[in-house]
């Protein structure tokens, strides 16, 4: 049943990348039930700006849980307490009547923030940018169903090129590792047969460049797979150590 | 102004090829001296960057959010048409032509629309070699499942994802580009102008959303791909971020809008729950094939539905539409909805919505079938109303989902202002007045992949432009202006957010010129509107400063043009005096209140010619010509 609650936010706000930030308390009166969390903030934030003050920044797009764009840490959690759910598929009847809610970024060396909850995701893209792809040009591909691929080993890539790029991985792990985010793409291309002929080069490639941008290493903590909104398997990790191991041993790329 | 739409001559089969053969080559040497810039990176940004840069073309490609990923066409669900056969159904070229012109209810250009469905067979093959992991069958091959307004199974589909990985496969591609130094990648930028020197499009002015600072770049040729403007109903399936601006700024700048009125309502969305509601999601409609749509017979019968017994329902469609009853196409379906809210027979709380209801098909089929055919929705559903629809019905309610409308393109996709091209949702080329489900993702990737890399090269090779850089004076005036915009709008500080004019505008919108609209309720909403933008620039508050992130900013600029842009849709709403497609004029129906259409005088696209800030838009018409299929009416009964 929808209700009406009301709730105390300690928001992150900080100015600037290079500027001191802080814990600042809001009220969010009168919070229907049925409400996103996002629709909570944005509730709070009408309320800020018409007393002429900024409102929080915060990263969102799709607010259907498949850009990847929103995300914070919720009372110590990325995304919030609910399982297998992004910040924006949240929902306050997850909430109750005077709790307090922290709200902060996501926290990691290679995310800077750059503005309150609003940080800097675009080493991900970098990582993608190494070698996350097949190298085939527009044009001269040929006919779909030449290429056939078990539906077992189908189902297992979509598994994994399900994942967002949201980064709640890297925010979630205690040494700030993107494995999870990176194994998922070496996996998804790995698996399927068009993907195979660069598995090496890939493996070998993004791995340097996640090393090179100042994420953590993997301890097997297991709080990014905990985390992931999109319930990215840690075995993932295990194929990108397989394929990375594979790829040391015969790669010619140096 | 006549309009040349550039189609070529000949047989519909053989125009494309004839088309790519007369169009100049740019020699392979020189490509690299030309730069191109790309907006947005969607299906057709993305794939348009990836494949212009592949051809050796220096490309500057640039996005709203923080990373090219993440572009609306991630949301699409459905899937992707492609007329491979691979059923052995029937299908073909011929018939994947014919089903988009007559779901457009035939207000779409023959060419284009038969190109179309030529390149949605190499669409499929490209996305496999990219590593797109489409849905299989056990034996490895391509699955393929069916999708409205067909009757073939021609649609490829990745889960319920497969916009997400589409989009994926176009990023991917365009990642390959970034690290090879070919793309030079902005992202967190917002086009907010277009520069014309010498009638072509040279530039763009752009924000840069972290720092505020506004920055010029220069081009030879301009492509935008910056989606459709279905959030000027404020709310709407869309993302958050998409917007009209872009188009908008070309269509001031001398670019042609066409058929603005053409907006598509989807019937299975999830209601309104509230006034801060901040967008409306999707239900695959699929969902109809076994779910019931039904309403109290009582208006104002408040009961809980499982306390309605069976004689006191009215299952609307059934009755009104013996033959096709609950699959009436997306447009009727939702007029019909809408019809019994507006006489007080809405159910939940806000009386938006009408209720589907699985519990025939669960008692028919068993829990279990259920489940595997639509067990994800059922759980997002569940995620967002908190209610068991294995339980209780689902609640549903038509929403704004897409816009046929957009910038006037000629065949080679370029607008009436040389060297401004413009891909995907953002043209308005090959839907007509109503698109069919799965039809856009194969639009924006037909013409990203397959048609601008042709294209672009024939005018570039055939045409002169002068050497400019951006400190020529249409650079500086254009800067001056969107920074002068820029502070009007931080120093006004009134009383109310950019978000509750937004809104109104949204609920004005929804009301007079959403699903069915009448000269009256149009006439109205025009006026209002326009008090609305005054009030709107007396009494908007944006905080912040221009020099920083500023989101209030942004939205500002976007809801500033979403008003102005409204009045030519509600221009266009009034001049098409016939009902086509999303476009329903209650004044002209048929006896079985289905949309009536006037192919003797509005057989046209409506292409609106921005006059002056003071001055009413200037209609020009592009005849439509059909020699190959037969004009025939829609009926449902
Ligand atoms: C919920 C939902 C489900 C759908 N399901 C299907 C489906 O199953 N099948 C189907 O065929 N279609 C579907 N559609 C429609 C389809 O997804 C879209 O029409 C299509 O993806 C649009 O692609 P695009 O490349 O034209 O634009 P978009 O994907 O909208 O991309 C626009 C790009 O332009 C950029 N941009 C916009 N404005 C500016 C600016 N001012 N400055 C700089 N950059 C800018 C954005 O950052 C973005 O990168 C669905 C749509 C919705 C809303
Ligand atoms: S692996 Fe999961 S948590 Fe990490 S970026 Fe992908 S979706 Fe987000
Ligand atoms: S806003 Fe897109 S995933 Fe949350």
């Amino acid at each position: 049943m929808t209700k009406a609650i009301n709730l105390t936010l300690k928001v992150w706000r900080q100015q600037g990348p290079d500027l001191k930030g802080r814990l600042e308390t809001y009220d969010a009166k009168n919070i229907s039930t049925d409400m996103s969390f996002l629709e909570m903030i944005d509730v709070v934030n009408e309320k800020i700006t018409l007393e002429g003050k900024e409102p929080i920044a915060f990263d969102n797009d799709c607010r259907e849980g498949i850009c990847g764009m929103c995300g914070a840490v919720i009372n110590g959690r990325a995304h919030g307490p609910e399982k297998g759910t992004t910040l924006c598929q949240l929902h306050m009847r997850q909430f109750s009547d005077n709790d307090i809610i922290v709200i902060e970024p996501w926290r990691a060396k290679a995310f800077k923030v750059i503005k309150d909850l609003v940080v800097d995701r675009s080493a991900l893209d970098k990582i993608i940018q190494a070698g996350g792809y097949i190298s085939v040009n527009t044009g001269g591909a040929q006919d779909a169903n030449s290429i056939l691929v078990p539906q077992e080993t189908a189902e297992l890539a979509m598994d994994a090129a399900a994942c967002i790029g949201c980064g709640a991985c890297v925010a979630a792990c205690p040494n700030a590792s993107a494995m999870l985010f990176t194994s998922a793409k070496i996996s998804q291309l790995a698996l399927l047969p068009q993907g195979k002929p660069e598995a090496a080069r890939r493996a070998i490639a993004m791995t340097r460049v996640m090393d090179k941008l100042g994420f953590g290493n993997c301890t097997n903590e297991r709080e990014c797979e905990a985390e992931c909104p999109k319930e990215i398997s840690i075995t993932n990790i295990a194929r990108m150590n397989r394929e990375y191991l594979k790829a040391s041993f015969i790669s010619t790329v140096q | 102004m006549q309009l040349d739409s550039k189609v070529p001559g000949g047989p519909l089969s053989e125009q494309w090829d004839k088309h790519r053969c007369e169009l100049k080559l740019v020699n392979p040497a020189n490509k690299r001296k030309f730069n191109i810039i790309v907006v947005g990176t969607g299906l057709a940004g993305g794939a348009a960057s990836a494949s212009l840069a592949e051809l050796g073309y220096y490309v500057k490609t640039f996005c709203i959010q923080d990373s090219p990923r993440r572009a609306h066409s991630i949301a699409a669900q459905g899937g992707i048409n492609g007329a491979k056969n691979y059923p052995n159904d029937g299908d073909s070229i011929q018939h994947l032509f014919y089903d988009t012109i007559k779901g457009g209810d035939f207000r779409a250009r023959e060419s284009n629309v038969y190109r179309l469905a030529q390149a949605s067979v190499d669409i499929i093959d490209q996305c496999v070699a990219q590593g797109v992991p489409f849905a299989r069958e056990y034996g490895g091959l391509l699955a393929n499942r069916s999708f409205g307004g067909a009757q073939v199974s021609r649609t490829f589909y990745a889960r319920g994802q497969t916009g997400q990985q589409l989009l994926l496969g176009a990023y991917s591609a365009l990642s390959r580009q970034i690290n090879a130094g070919k793309v030079e990648m902005f992202t967190r930028r917002e086009m907010l102008d277009l520069v014309v020197i010498n009638d072509q499009a040279r530039g763009i002015i752009v924000r840069n959303l972290i720092t505020g600072e506004i920055e010029s770049h220069d081009a030879d040729a301009v492509v935008l791909c910056t989606g459709g403007y279905a959030n000027v109903f404020f709310l709407s399936t869309n993302a958050m971020a998409s917007n009209v601006t872009a188009s908008f700024r070309a269509y001031k700048k001398g670019a042609f809008f066409a058929n603005p009125c053409f907006t598509q309502i989807h019937p299975t969305c999830i209601p309104v729950h509230g006034t801060f509601q901040s967008k409306l999601t999707l239900m695959s409609e699929s969902l109809r094939n076994d779910g019931r749509v039904w309403v109290p017979k009582n208006p104002g019968d408040k009961r809980p539905a499982n306390q309605i017994p069976e004689s006191e329902r009215e299952y609307y469609l059934e009755n009104q539409y013996p033959s096709f009853g609950n699959l009436v196409p997306r447009d009727v379906a939702s007029r019909r909805a809408k019809e019994q809210c507006d006489i007080g027979k809405g159910v939940g709380e806000t009386g938006l919505a009408v209720y589907l209801d699985f519990a025939e098909a669960i008692e028919r089929d068993g829990r279990d079938i259920i489940e595997k055919k639509y067990g994800n929705l059922f759980q997002m559903y569940e995620k967002i109303t908190a209610e068991n629809p294995y339980e209780t019905p689902m609640m549903i309610y038509p929403a704004i989902h897409y816009t046929m409308g957009g910038l006037w393109v000629d065949y080679n996709l370029m607008s009436n202002l040389e060297g401004l091209f413009v891909l995907g949702e953002a043209n308005f080329s090959d839907h007509g007045a109503n698109r069919l489900g799965a039809s856009a993702l194969m639009q924006g990737l037909a013409d990203g992949y397959f048609i601008i890399p042709y294209t672009i090269g024939g005018y570039l090779a055939g045409t002169s432009r002068k050497d400019i850089t951006t400190d020529h004076p249409a650079f500086k005036d254009a800067v001056k202006m969107v920074k002068a915009r820029m502070n009007n709008l931080l120093s006004i500080k009134g009383k109310r957010t950019v978000d509750d004019f937004h809104r109104e505008l949204g609920l004005t919108l929804w009301e007079h010129c959403g699903m069915s609209r009448n000269e009256e309720g149009l006439k109205k909403a025009k006026e209002h509107i326009k008090g609305l933008q005054e009030e709107f620039w007396q009494n908007v508050t944006v905080p912040g400063r221009e020099k920083d992130f500023n989101q209030s900013l942004e939205r500002a600029g976007r809801v500033a043009d979403f008003l102005e842009f409204s009045q030519v849709m509600i221009e266009d709403a009034l001049e098409r005096k016939e009902s086509c497609g999303g476009h329903f004029n209650e004044a002209f129906q048929t006896d079985e209140n289905e949309a009536l259409r006037d192919d003797e005088n509005f057989c046209h696209v409506s292409a609106w010619e921005f006059k002056g800030d003071d001055k009413d838009p200037e209609m020009h018409k592009e005849p439509l010509v059909f020699k190959n299929v037969e004009l025939t009416q829609r009926s449902y009964k």
